[in-house]
């Protein structure tokens, strides 16, 4: 047995005998049958159904406004359901909330924390909260500040903290407690790329320390990579449930993207000569490189195709790449629709903008 | 006991928060400084330092005193409880609504938390009796501390009702107009109700406020007649404190 294997018994062993709640059985940890919600007629949530074993880590991909928070909140008991069912650790969400509460810890989107409590305080409240007992507070507290890091600054107010400490710490604290399931709602969300693979590795770590399952939003692709299964959620639908790599291998082989003078007669000739569908995208303004409209082709075998399509092709071919299919392609395949077109690039765009302003603030004196 | 937790623990968090903040402990006496020792002492050499309406000659300054006293209580109690709009805007309240905790024990809470921090900001005025011309006997802190807190505990009931139904921290100011200065000045904290037009009387009637400072100033002031008996003042306190909390927590429940 591995240290952090024993960790992770020792983990199950200590929640048992706190958190007051029967012994966990080993069926799913969370069950999802004919989820809906409604807002005044608006579908957030539709006939949404899925199951996530123990210790898995499990993604809701999607882009803004898909119905993953919606999803969460029914989960985590803020919301109720208009329809169907759903259970965490076998207890239902609706009608057992206290019990469901108990089991599990959430990172929301927006800080939850008190700035101006220090870091320890807010974790110490949270125990408090959770029922968990005086001896284990302390201890508890200093094992998860070590993991995120933050043992340091365990002392200070938390408004000194910058974006990626204060979600390091929600973290922290939602282990407090031991709960079976960990929430993290865009997790990396506004966060530096360094920032953003520690947060995974902690997510990592934790699965084998606190022998606990992971339920994440995201709408970035890349990182949905690092999950077991995934269920890519559009327009409040679950529209593919797989691992990463099924998932991939069902866009059928390598993605080769044209970018050529004329789409609509490139298009017309892939169709004609070689039988392929090939999806358009318009030409985006901002992006380096040639314009023209993208054009994007699912082939079994990129390489050995290329070449004659290219010789086949009369339009004039302003760039040619080809590369095996990520998550991206997934959702393009199954949507028609790219996921990063209304929501990331708008964040970058403002974040960038802040930063202009400040630098020329800064220039200006 | 295990459903009540949750009062004790925001309770203790509400007052490290308070207790850390010493500027706004200090800071918040400047306003009832300025009222006693301006407005009153300018107000009192103009009548004359002859309150006569109150029954008895007595200083402006030493008759407004119980009045500023509730007047702190009642600006105490509603800010610390509007704090559950602070709470909700920064995100903490979402972290209280998750645990599994049950959402009226949130409320009774901010409602307990918000009534020590209140009586505790009333005693600290009580520094500022001597200079008042307000005589204090141990007797009467005694009787004080528990009437301020009765007090408290109305005013913070009647702030988390509002601030359950309060979206952001703008409508503050709409809530600071039309419910707490017109509560502080018509609770005759200023001056002697006797003489008030029938309007002004019936609208200080349903004011709580006045039976706080009519208690107030029964304890502190023994020789200015009161408007109500003092069991009777207790009393109605009491009832009006109880409905505040029940419907600031209903209130609460159904908002959160």
């Amino acid at each position: 047995m591995s240290a952090r294997a024993k960790a992770g018994a020792a983990v199950a062993a200590q929640r048992a005998a706190t958190d007051g709640l029967p012994p966990a059985s080993d069926g799913p940890v969370i069950e999802v049958e004919h989820l809906t919600r409604k807002f005044n007629g608006f579908i957030a949530v539709d006939d949404v159904s899925f199951t996530v074993g123990r210790k898995e880590i499990f993604g809701f991909l999607g882009p803004n406004g898909a119905g993953k928070t919606t999803t969460i909140n029914m989960l985590c008991t803020l919301l109720k359901p208009t329809s169907g069912r759903a259970t965490l650790n076998g207890f239902d969400v609706a009608s057992q909330q206290d019990a469901v509460r108990q089991s599990i810890g959430i990172v929301f989107q927006d800080p939850t924390l008190d700035d101006q409590l220090t870091a320890r305080e807010n974790l110490q409240f949270h125990a408090m909260l959770y029922n968990v007992p005086p001896a284990e507070r302390e201890k508890r507290a200093r094992r998860v500040l070590e993991m995120v890091g933050l043992t340091d600054r365990a002392g200070d107010r938390v408004e000194a903290y910058s974006g990626g400490m204060k979600r390091r710490l929600e973290i922290a604290r939602g282990l407090m407690h031991y709960p079976h399931v960990l929430f993290l709602d865009e997790p990396t969300l506004g966060l530096d790329p360094q920032t953003r693979s520690a947060i995974w590795e902690h997510v990592h770590e934790l699965r084998a320390e606190y022998d606990i399952t992971v339920f994440l939003t995201t709408h970035y692709m890349e990182e949905a990579e690092n999950c077991d299964r995934i269920a890519i959620i559009d327009t409040g639908r679950i529209v593919a449930l797989d691992t990463p790599g099924t998932l991939k291998h069902g866009v059928g082989g390598d993605i080769i993207t044209l970018r050529s003078s004329d789409a609509v007669t490139t298009l017309a000739e892939l169709k004609e000569k070689f039988d392929l569908e090939a999806l358009v995208k318009p030409a985006v303004a901002d992006t380096s490189g040639p314009a023209g409209d993208r054009i994007y082709v699912e082939v079994p075998n990129g390489r050995t195709l290329l070449p004659q399509i290219l010789k086949g092709l009369t339009t004039e071919i302003l760039s040619v790449a080809v590369r095996e299919p990520t998550l991206d392609d997934v959702f393009l395949n199954l949507t028609g629709r790219q996921i990063r077109e209304e929501s990331v690039d708008k964040m970058d765009a403002m974040k960038a903008r802040v930063r202009r302003r400040r630098s020329q603030r800064g220039a200006g004196h | 006991m295990k459903r009540f937790r949750a009062v004790y623990i925001i309770w203790l968090r509400d007052l490290k928060r308070h207790f850390r903040d010493r500027a706004r402990i200090f800071g918040s006496l400047a306003t009832p400084i300025i009222f006693i020792f301006i407005l009153g002492q300018g107000l009192g050499s103009s009548i004359g330092g002859n309150l006569s309406a109150a029954g008895a000659s007595i200083d402006y300054k030493t008759y407004m005193f119980p009045g500023i006293l509730g007047m702190t209580v009642l600006f105490a109690g509603v800010f610390a409880s509007v704090s559950i709009v602070w709470d909700r805007e920064f995100g903490f309240l979402k972290e209280m609504l998750v645990a599994p905790v049950p959402s009226w024990s949130i409320a009774l809470g901010k409602v307990v938390s918000g009534a020590t921090i209140a009586s505790f900001q009333g005693c600290l005025m009580l520094i500022l009796a001597p200079f008042a011309g307000v005589s204090l006997s141990p007797l009467i802190i005694v009787e004080l501390i528990p009437t301020l807190f009765l007090v408290a505990f109305s005013m913070t009931g009647l702030g988390v009702l509002v601030a359950s139904r309060l979206k952001s921290m703008q409508g503050f100011q709409m809530i600071m107009n039309f419910i707490m200065m017109p509560m502080f000045f018509l609770s005759g904290a200023m001056f002697p109700l006797s003489n008030a037009p029938v309007w002004m009387d019936t609208l200080a009637k349903i004011d709580p406020l006045t039976y706080g400072v009519d208690a107030l100033r029964a304890i502190m002031l023994s020789d200015v007649p009161s408007r109500y008996a003092f069991t009777t003042d207790i009393g109605l306190l009491a009832l009006i404190s109880a409905g505040m909390l029940l419907i600031a927590i209903s209130t609460f429940s159904r908002q959160s």
